[in-house]
């Protein structure tokens, strides 16, 4: 192999593998997530229908949205779940501990809302037991997760059923959905988290 | 039916999440504020490559075991109220905790348990979306 080559070769193999992952590489193996299910069991790539699975499994509560025969139907979303739970421990193990380095405009951003310690993968001055019952920590985990399973369910899907698999699909119903995850993820940021983290 | 195969898939999914950092809150905020490209060029090759992917199952007419059709099934557009509505309030959510269902899974898997939290919640608001259903606009 020519110097060159080898330069360009050792290049290719170790870039993929820096912090984080390069987008061009996560994409990619994201995407391929939709036909290997297909082609698994034509299974439909969406994690959000785990919620209404373990809803079925839990408290069905003779409601009609529950009343799915969730073993049949929804054993290998959950399979697929505890899979990203197992994945995510692993990588988290494995791998160093990923360093965000996010862009000096954001950083500066959240510094203005009061944000000191923007290390680890989420703002430990938010998500923390301690913060549970403040302000900012109720909003941000008990009200943002009740929006998140409550606007997934309404919506027919969540990111990966809509934003990935329905537009790759080219359905309107999911470009209509990306839109609303858009207006609300903008709304969310530029108007209430100002109000809620300072 | 066999479930090792979709664990080892979610575990693939799983660990490419966290490696490319989009279950971090920042990465989501970066999104929203416009200030990096890094998750417009995940989700965008994502789609992309399974777009892709379905044009190539389709093309080629690769068919399931039981020689049925492989492919997603259209959604129902109706009013699309559901989708527009269900969608901003997802996407608040999604700004609020930073993360969608696949990251607040893998969150708590990569060392932020106390997303369990909103795992709960999200459990909760889904378990409310279906008691309110029948009374809502779709």
């Amino acid at each position: 192999m020519g110097s060159a080559r080898l330069r360009a070769y050792n290049v290719a193999m170790s870039y993929p593998f820096t912090h984080p992952l390069a987008w061009y590489v996560a994409g990619p193996l994201i995407g391929l997530t939709v036909p290997a299910l297909l082609l698994l069991g034509n299974k439909p790539f969406g994690i959000s229908s785990s919620f209404r699975h373990l809803c079925a499994a839990v408290a069905p509560c003779r409601i009609e949205f529950f009343s799915h025969d969730w073993k049949r139907l929804g054993l290998w979303n959950l399979a697929f779940l505890s899979g990203i739970f197992a994945g995510a421990v692993a990588a988290s193990r494995l791998a160093p501990a990923p360093v965000v380095t996010m862009s000096s405009h954001t950083a500066a951003a959240l510094h203005q809302l009061g944000l000191h310690d923007l290390t680890g993968l989420a703002p430990r001055e938010v998500f923390a037991w301690a913060s549970l019952l403040t302000l900012k920590g109720f909003t941000s985990m008990v009200i943002g997760g009740f929006l998140v399973g409550f606007g997934a369910a309404y919506a027919g899907g969540c990111t990966s059923g809509h934003a990935i698999s329905g537009l790759a699909d080219r359905q309107l119903a999911s470009l209509l959905a990306v839109c609303g995850f858009f207006a609300g993820g903008l709304a969310g940021t530029h108007l209430l988290l100002p109000m809620v983290l300072r | 039916m066999v479930l090792l195969p979709y664990f080892l898939l979610g575990g693939m999914f799983g660990a490419v999440i966290v490696e490319a950092e989009v279950v971090s809150w920042f990465r989501i905020q970066e999104m929203f504020r416009f200030d990096a490209f890094h998750m417009y060029g995940v989700i965008g090759s994502a789609v992309l490559t399974a777009a892709i992917s379905l044009l190539a199952i389709e093309r080629l007419g690769i068919r399931g075991r039981g020689g049925e059709p492989l492919g997603l099934a259209p959604k129902t557009l109706g009013t699309g109220v559901r989708y527009v509505a269900g969608g901003a309030m997802f996407g608040l959510g999604w700004a609020l905790t930073g993360a969608c269902p696949g990251p607040l899974v893998a969150l708590v898997g990569a060392g932020t348990p106390v997303m369990l939290v909103a795992i709960l919640s999200a459990l909760a608001g889904t378990w409310t979306y279906g008691m309110l259903r029948p009374r809502l606009p779709h």
